[in-house]
């Protein structure tokens, strides 16, 4: 198994690299001069060019590259230009409030969808089988920023229950301290309980807003792979041996379908990673989707290249999580080979 | 046969559902078997063998519906079954075993486990001793190192040897019916004879009645007493083997007989019958389904199907018996 991972892990380096490379030629291919743009418009000609040599700019792109490439190597993911902010401070503080989106939203909508589309499968006709296609066809016809301002106006400016839309915690409660970054996972470690109860209540409309979104693939993939199983031959033999509804249900049928869900749950969780942008926009949450469009209007060279290359080791990693569950789940895939 | 057959099907009629219409799969089905006997159902595909044998199961299709009939075991009617119950008889007193076994068990639960879930569910085992027992029921199918065998997956053993499995959780709770439909499709001449062998052999050992399904007359003459021969959702023949291949009385028996290849005969030689299966959605089909097919059709054959039975058990549903 460590074997698999590391061999897995050896494999992506060529990938990542592409990713570095495309990522450096494609933010330099941008219009827009970074230079004139940091320098103002009343600068003069000799100062725009001033700042272009300070920035190191002026050098040819092959020579930028290899000192970006050193500096990755030690690490460092440079300085954006129009915050002074060091890149590397700003994922690490963006990355975990996106992955907290990101995160609670696959997990609400795993726990609707998979139950939905198990029993729309085994009850194929009923009216949860007709609620399901409802729910699912609705979920994607309707985009998540969308359903986002929905939510804001009847929860919070209508009905007054949910906290103002104004990031991840309110104006009165601090930050807590902790190593993760999850506001919500930090709190309840350092036991605030009252922090703990202001970040999950930020949390909820964003969340339910994107996993309405993507309840939509997940049920429909579930339903599909469910009925599939059901009409193969090793489920009329489970039935035919006697076996209980419930267990050729779910040790039987379930756990075959679960290979599918599986890899649209992975395909999902990509989606959400890019997807989440316009919500984040819409909650005023500090993630890392905004972050990553302010810089490309800025032609911020530095914080796109950090991003892009956050989200291809993100993706890297998720793959490799996906294969790895595959070969738990199916004695077929050899985690060996 | 003795007195009280273990397995007995009435006058049982099923149909399917389907977009282009009813298809009328079973009509008036009837057979019985008895304790210790092992009798053949045979017949081309698509002539009900495997759905007469699903619907006393009850594991039929949702489209397919039984719409008449009678199937007594043990002085219980299995098509009057609560759910709960039939669940409750599958597996521990009517079994089955399935044609490509390969893909008949569970690709990724070992079969050691599949074993013991069906012994768990049935035998009121606890897990650990399902454990022993499952391993007991592979060496019984004499698979080779069974410790070993139980924590394999289907995909890690040989067709014949996933077969053998499949007996082994057929046959793990002792059933007094066991159905085998197609149980050597799929697999090479040698091991098709050791299965068979094994099945009979298992059935001999436990006095249990064996229905076997299968579309090869041969294969049906050498290990059953009796054969029911099926044509179009029809029993059109019932007789000890031995009578039948002696002196088949319908006139689908006799083609079937003429067409089952010898080792000594040639190719070119080779019967066969001519036309095929009516179309079973048809709101008019002829009480003899054969009849256009036959060659010794009269207008007797308008008339709903007789059944004439001789004194040696032998039935013939035909106007014009051979």
């Amino acid at each position: 198994m460590l074997r698999f991972i590391l061999k897995r892990l050896a494999a992506a380096l060529p990938t990542v690299f592409g990713v570095l490379v495309v990522t450096f030629v494609m933010a330099r291919a941008l219009p827009g001069d970074p230079a004139a743009y940091f320098a103002g418009p009343a600068a003069t000609r000799e100062a725009i060019e001033q700042i272009r040599a300070k920035l190191g700019l002026d050098k040819s792109v092959p020579e930028q590259f290899g000192i970006y490439l050193r500096d990755l190597a030690q690490g460092e993911f440079g300085k954006s230009l129009s915050t002074g902010q060091s890149v590397g401070r700003e994922l690490v503080t963006r990355l975990p409030a996106s992955l907290e989106l990101v995160l609670g939203a696959l997990l609400l909508s795993m726990a609707i969808a998979i139950p939905l589309g198990v029993l729309a499968a085994t009850r194929p006709g009923s009216w949860i089988d007709h609620t399901a296609r409802v729910v699912t066809t609705a979920g994607v016809s309707l985009p998540a920023f969308f359903t986002g301002l929905v939510l804001i106006y009847v929860f919070y400016y209508l009905l007054g229950w949910a906290p103002a839309p104004m990031g991840r915690l309110d104006a009165f409660a601090s930050a807590p301290p902790g190593l993760t970054g999850f506001y919500v996972i930090d709190a309840l470690i350092a036991g605030e309980g009252e922090t703990f109860i202001s970040a999950v209540s930020q949390l909820i409309l964003p969340i339910v807003a994107l996993a309405i979104f993507t309840l939509a693939p997940l049920a429909r993939m579930t339903r599909a792979a469910m009925l599939e199983v059901l009409a193969s031959d090793f489920i009329r033999t489970a039935r035919a041996s006697g076996l209980p509804p419930s267990m050729v249900t779910y040790r039987y049928a379930f756990r075959n379908a679960l290979l599918p869900v599986i890899t649209t749950l992975g395909m999902v969780f990509s989606f959400l990673l890019g997807g989440a942008v316009l919500v984040e926009k819409v909650f005023a949450w500090p993630g890392i989707g905004a972050f990553a469009i302010e810089a490309l209007i800025a032609s911020d060279y530095a914080p796109i290249q950090g991003f892009v290359l956050t989200m291809a080791l993100l993706y890297v990693a998720l793959n490799l999580v996906i294969d790895v569950l595959y070969g738990v789940i199916d004695p077929r895939v050899g985690l060996e080979a | 046969m003795s007195a009280v057959p273990a397995l007995e099907v009435r006058d049982l009629s099923v149909e399917f559902r389907t977009r282009s219409g009813i298809v009328r799969a079973l009509d008036n089905v009837g057979f019985a078997v008895g304790k210790g006997e092992t009798a053949a159902l045979v017949g081309e595909s698509g002539s009900g063998k495997s759905v007469t044998a699903y619907a006393v199961m009850r594991i039929l299709d949702p489209a397919g519906k039984i719409t008449a009939g009678r199937a007594m075991f043990g002085g219980i009617d299995l098509l009057q079954q609560s759910e709960k119950d039939i669940a409750e008889l599958r597996g521990r007193d009517l079994s089955m075993i399935f044609q490509s076994p390969r893909t008949a068990l569970n690709p990724i639960r070992r079969v050691g486990a599949q074993l013991a879930d069906v012994l768990v569910r049935h035998a009121g085992a606890t897990s650990a001793g399902a454990r022993t027992q499952a391993i007991e029921m592979l060496k019984k199918v004499r698979i080779p190192d069974p410790e070993r065998r139980a924590m394999a997956y289907p995909f890690e053993l040989s067709g014949g040897m996933c077969q053998r499995v499949m007996i082994a959780l057929a046959l793990a709770c002792r059933p007094a019916v066991l159905i085998a439909d197609e149980p050597t499709t799929g697999l090479d001449v040698t091991t098709q004879a050791t299965i068979m062998d094994l099945i009979t052999e298992l059935a001999a050992e436990t006095g249990m009645a064996t229905i076997l399904i299968t579309h090869d007359l041969g294969l049906a003459a050498e290990y059953c007493q009796r054969i029911m021969v099926m044509h179009a959702g029809h029993v059109v023949e019932d007789a000890p083997t031995s009578a039948l291949m002696q002196r088949a009385l319908h006139p689908y028996s006799a083609k079937l007989i003429a067409a089952t290849p010898a080792a000594s005969a040639e190719l070119d030689r080779l019967a066969s019958i001519p036309g095929n299966l009516p179309d079973l959605r048809r709101a008019d089909l002829p009480p003899c389904r054969y009849c256009a097919r036959c060659e010794r059709r009269t207008d007797a054959c308008e008339q709903p199907l007789p059944r004439h039975v001789q004194p040696d058990g032998h039935a013939v549903a035909c106007w014009n018996p051979l």
